[in-house]
């Protein structure tokens, strides 16, 4: 049940991948990493429920929160040009 | 059984829409719209995804009792989808306010009123 939902997650990150290398401008390759992190923590969240591992889960949301830091941190170097 | 037909409907809609947010990402012309496709698809995405995994152990947990281990799974799930609703918009407002002060224009656009109400202050 899980297991072919994740699969389809990992493709989905592949071509969002795709976006990243072609990106035009770097916001754009920001989107895309960002897109793909969030892809990660719910295919990390399946993977929990498909194993019936809970630490799958706690790494997810520890995975989440660092994200959305480097998130942050990016943002704030694309404005200023430093950080 | 409908427990089952329920989660595989939210793995479907889940599914679904992470695939419409990577297609929004290649097809849309510059950052503000492909922002717009990529943050709210998966948002809405990975809230069913997590829904789905809480419906499947939330009925394990009711069969089993107090005491079952996918309790855990089903509040750590929980704290998950809370996280993720948290801070996606939060990090995808950040990139759209650099994307602006770092002097990228929207495609096509004709008017800028983040720019003007920046010159009238």
């Amino acid at each position: 049940m899980w297991l072919p939902a994740v699969i389809f997650l990992g493709v989905c990150m592949v071509i969002a991948l795709i976006r990243v290398i072609l990106g035009p401008d770097a916001p754009s390759r920001v989107v895309g990493v960002d897109t793909i992190n969030t892809m990660v923590v719910v295919s990390m969240v399946l993977l929990g429920a498909a194993f019936e591992q809970v630490i799958f889960v706690d790494v997810a949301i520890v995975y989440a929160l660092l994200s959305f830091i480097s998130t942050l941190f990016i943002a704030k170097y694309l404005e200023k040009g430093k950080f | 059984m409908a427990v089952n037909v329920i989660t595989y409907i939210c793995i479907g809609i889940g599914c679904f829409f992470n695939l419409l947010a990577t297609i929004g990402l290649h097809r849309f012309p510059d950052v503000y719209t492909r922002l717009h496709a990529s943050t709210k698809c998966t948002t809405f995405g990975a809230m069913f995804l997590i829904v789905a995994v809480m419906i499947q152990s939330a009925s394990v947990w009711a069969v089993e009792g107090i005491s079952s281990p996918q309790s855990v799974l089903t509040l750590h799930a929980f704290i998950a989808m809370a996280c993720i609703l948290l801070t996606n918009p939060t990090g995808s407002h950040a990139i759209a306010r650099a994307a602006h002060r770092s002097g990228i224009k929207p495609a096509r656009a004709v008017v800028d009123d983040i720019e003007e109400a920046e010159i009238h202050d």
